[in-house]
């Protein structure tokens, strides 16, 4: 994520540029003259978001006074590979329109290169979570165009495939298939191979993890009782500010969603104060940053099957943090996910910000008060000016589906029951 | 506060409109007015002596029922404080058709468009929804009766839905309202963590402002100051003492007027079956999800269900968990979508560690295991009637002349519009994506618009057990929206507050009132 804050005085033009990237609000312009979003190659989502928080004055309930902490532009690209190597593509690509709106910020240098002066600004998240860890931009519109070539296919060819047995007609799909790529018609690019630098780095956190509370296990147990008392105290006293937002926000926030299946969703808000609930949440984070790297990293982050990739950042020296999602779905439905599904997840995390709804034991109860809940995080979003689906209209099922078909048509051998149970997924 | 029956009040039937309670199912003949107010004071006169019925059981069947409910227009135009319409929800103070994103999100874009609605569009959302029941025969005397002075100073008459006696079927020919909630109105569920069954026993606070619903929470509502001038007349709210709650006993109305296009219907079916009647009647089975006389497409479960009475057991005793791959009822047949009749975990959470594998999110492999929401925060309770002649499949294939329009009027009730009609409307009925699905909308409600990077919804796909769907492509819109609006359907006391005299802003000041403490006391509506 690239940071910069932005000069209050020309917030207003910033908006108005940021704006005239948009059909509409909500509805990007993939053709706008500033990011040509769809050329770079290698990107899954991007947002541009102002990050304006409007809860500066809930620290006020704790008896201390408001910080105003700067406005900033964020801008946050999900990408295949390392992202030095986005960031030289996309200053190459955009770097004009780039140019033109971090010149609104104060960190800004027009004399500096500009992939540098983005590598300067970049932050790097608490947590982050991938739906589906390797599959790439690329393999999300191959495995597309090949779903819907054997879809036509099969309308095409019904009377005949319904005649044959279950592994004939998965042979006649795999034959059309090799047919099609012999044409040129469908391109199904092999993966390439893992870097090894990559696995190796995966490897040392894998185990990096465990080994660190190994070593810390008998401290962490001492620590435990003090730090349930501490956690109790103050689940019993810390306010909850979660009054319904303006209907102003309200509506705001909904002319921005539902333009696709696939949504957005950027929140922000402060950390309760004191080391405890930093400490805390540094922690938390750091578990659901191994979590989603090492176990949930296929197609699920717990039983949620709806996110594509979120992120948690902390700003402002840890004080502030900021969550961005890409979802599917109405919001409605995305926080009913996290009550119904997930609660001990967004509890165990959300709950160390200001205003939360109440916790028992950090896991049970916060997100179950469902309104109150409903509206905390409502009046934390923030609406994303600018936001970029490289495909929309497929959900993260969507794209599962469609690598499933590719895994079923590129294996050997495969028993009966499995292949009436691919031919199911047409 | 939990029902738990130590420290929870009875219901007081006499308070709650009787469309809560009943479907006035034998009151066979109804209409639905739709009015502007014209004069509050004489609307206010009006409203305060209707014989509005009550959910209180009658010694003898009613002949005549009346219900009225308010849009948000309404409550300001009977001259309602802000404030205290400030307090109802988002969706109702914005209304069915008040934001660009509330009508994508419903589906209600192309032909469904409010502005091409007859009524409920910009301009055109009425003021007051007075409901009239009536059995055979009796509709347009009772009409009379209800239309007496001071109605005409009172009401502009904007339009009156008319609706018709299909003998418990649907315009399509299917028996309609088979699978309703069963309400808790003897305050004993209190649900607790993960529901591991599907029930269809549910908290009074899903169809009731004022009470705990599945959360174990009270729904957002306006509870005013017990200072508010007038407000005497209203109970105290249960999770706030010294509050009056003005939801309490009420619940929110959701009416759309949905026409049928029956000849489409039956037309697009006769010829995918080749025009032999059995197989279109089956293909129309396997778009609703149901036989035409209501028996669901899968055997009923040995296992009651709570909630599921005897006598309604052998069509609503079913779950899917043992149609997984949709085999036997498509996951996009009508009434799947509608209702998925899952619990809050996977099937197969039983025991203390499937429990745990199944909350963190493993032990279920498959594209579709665990993706659709848990159905007991999403139910509806209908009250819908059709309207327009009946038509069979037989008369519709056939080259008869036009009879005229046929629809019905949905009608759900619900304490929380967000939460459960618009969420079903949304994820559910109008997802394109729903239950891992692609390319494909409600079969019988869908409006087949494209979304982004989705060029078509058109499709109706059949599971197969040995393999390929079979997929049925340009399925062509049948139902399109010709109106709609949400209503508050105030509890007797809440009428008695809304209609006062004091409970204006500039009103009189009601210190007589103040001493009146007895809400609960009232005497049901006489029919």
């Amino acid at each position: 994520m690239i940071l910069a804050t932005i000069d209050s005085e020309r917030e207003p033009e910033l908006r108005r540029l940021l704006a005239s990237m948009n059909r509409e609000p909500g509805s990007l312009d993939p053709l706008n003259s500033l990011v040509p979003f769809p050329r770079l190659e290698r990107l899954h989502f991007a947002r541009f978001v102002i990050l304006d928080d409007k809860t500066l004055n809930d620290i006020k309930v704790y008896g201390l006074p408001r910080v105003d902490y700067p406005t900033y532009l964020a801008f946050l690209g999900d990408v295949d590979g390392p992202a030095d190597a986005f960031l030289i593509e996309l200053a190459k690509v955009a770097g004009d329109g780039l140019r033109r709106i971090f010149s609104h910020c104060k960190e800004y240098q027009p004399e500096v290169d500009l992939r540098g002066w983005l590598k300067t600004q970049s932050v790097s998240p608490g947590a982050n979570y991938i739906n589906w860890v390797g599959r790439t931009v690329l393999q999300v519109g191959q495995e597309e165009t090949l779903r819907r070539s054997i879809e036509s296919f099969i309308q095409k060819n019904s009377p005949s495939l319904r005649a044959m047995s279950p592994p004939e007609v998965r042979n006649t799909l795999q034959q059309f298939v090799a047919a099609e790529r012999q044409a040129g018609r469908i391109t199904l690019t092999p993966d390439e191979p893992t870097p090894l630098g990559w696995q190796l780095r995966n490897i040392l956190n894998l185990v990096g993890l465990p080994v660190l509370v190994l070593i810390f296990l008998p401290l962490l147990l001492l620590y435990l009782p003090f730090f349930l008392i501490q956690l109790r105290r103050r689940e019993r006293s810390d306010p909850q500010i979660a009054p319904r937002v303006s209907p102003a926000h309200a509506d705001l926030l909904a002319s921005l969603e539902d333009h696709d299946v696939t949504n957005q969703f950027s929140a922000m808000g402060s950390l309760k104060p004191g080391m405890f609930r930093r400490v805390t949440i540094t922690i938390v984070l750091a578990v659901i940053d191994y979590t989603a790297r090492h176990i949930f990293n296929r197609g699920r982050l717990a039983r949620v099957s709806t996110i594509h990739f979120a992120r948690w950042v902390f700003l402002d020296r840890g004080r502030r943090v900021i969550f961005l999602s890409n979802y599917d779905g109405s919001l409605e439905g995305y926080m009913d996910d996290f009550i119904n599904k997930v609660s001990f997840g967004l509890n165990v995390v959300f709950s160390n910000g200001i205003g939360y709804p109440r916790t028992n034991w950090l896991l049970c109860d916060g997100a179950k008060d469902e309104q109150t809940f409903k509206d905390f995080l409502r009046r934390h979003q923030l609406p994303t000016q600018i936001w970029y689906n490289a495909h929309p209209g497929l959900t993260a099922l969507d794209r599962k589906r469609n690598s499933l078909i590719r895994d079923g048509l590129e294996q050997t051998s495969m028993p009966n029951s499995e292949i009436e149970e691919w031919l199911r997924l047409f | 506060m939990g029902g738990n029956g130590i420290d929870t009040l009875p219901v007081d039937y006499s308070d709650i409109q009787g469309i809560v309670r009943f479907g006035y199912g034998p009151l066979t003949e109804a209409c639905f007015l739709l009015l502007d107010i014209r004069d509050a004071p004489a609307a206010r006169s009006w409203l305060s002596t209707a014989p509005v019925a009550t959910a209180v059981e009658l010694a003898e069947p009613p002949k005549t029922a009346l219900q009225v409910a308010f849009t948000r227009e309404g409550l300001q135009a009977l001259g309602v404080a802000d404030d205290v319409i400030a307090g109802f929800s988002d969706e109702f103070l914005s209304g069915m058709s008040g934001q660009e994103s509330r009508s994508r999100s419903l589906g209600d874009i192309g032909a469904n468009s409010p502005q091409y609605w007859r009524w409920g569009g910009a301009g055109k959302v009425p003021h007051v929804l007075v409901m009239l029941y009536a059995q055979p025969g009796r509709l347009e005397a009772w009409r009379q009766t209800i239309q007496a002075a001071p109605w005409d100073a009172a009401f502009e008459v904007l339009d009156c839905l008319p609706t018709s006696n299909l003998f418990g079927a649907e315009p399509f020919g299917f028996k309609d309202g088979v699978s309703q909630p069963t309400l808790d109105w003897k305050r004993q569920r209190a649900p607790h963590g993960d529901q591991l069954e599907y029930g269809n026993l549910l908290t009074l606070g899903e169809f009731l402002l004022g009470y705990p619903n599945e959360y174990g929470k009270y729904t957002h509502r306006p509870l005013l100051g017990s200072d508010t001038p007038a407000s005497s007349v209203l109970p105290f709210a249960e999770d706030a003492s010294d509050k009056r709650d003005l939801g309490r006993n009420g619940a929110y109305i959701v009416v759309r007027q949905l026409q049928q296009d029956v000849r489409g219907f039956w037309r697009f079916l006769d010829r995918q079956a080749d025009s032999d009647p059995q197989a279109r009647q089956a293909l129309a089975e396997s778009l609703v999800g149901r036989r035409a006389n209501g028996d669901p497409l899968l055997p009923i479960s040995a296992q009651p269900i709570e909630g599921i009475y005897p006598k309604n057991a052998e069509q609503n005793q079913f779950v899917y968990d043992s149609d997984s791959d949709g085999v036997r009822c498509p996951f996009g047949a009508h009434i799947r979508r509608a209702n998925p009749r899952n619990a809050d975990l996977p099937p197969g959470s039983t025991g203390l560690f499937r429990r745990l594998l199944h909350t963190l999110g493993f032990g279920n492999p498959k594209l579709r295991d665990d993706v659709v929401a848990s159905t007991r925060f999403h139910r509806l309770l209908r009250r819908g009637r059709e309207y327009g002649p009946a038509l069979t499949a037989q008369e519709a294939v056939a080259d008869l002349p036009e009879t005229g329009e046929h629809g019905i009027h949905f009608i759900c009730i619900v304490a929380n519009i967000l939460r459960q009609f618009e969420f079903v409307q949304n994820a559910w009925v109008m997802g394109t994506k729903f239950d891992a699905m692609t390319e494909e909308s409600d079969p019988l409600l869908g409006n087949r618009e494209a979304v982004p990077g989705c060029p078509f919804t058109n499709t109706f796909s059949i599971p197969q057990q040995a393999g390929l769907p079979i997929r049925i492509l340009d399925v062509p819109q049948f139902v399109t929206v010709r109106g709609g609006a949400y209503f508050f359907l105030p509890s007797l006391s809440a009428l008695r507050y809304l209609t006062a005299p004091g409970a204006r802003p500039h009103g009189i000041p009601s210190s007589s009132n103040d001493q009146d403490n007895q809400p609960e006391q009232t005497p049901p509506a006489l029919n």
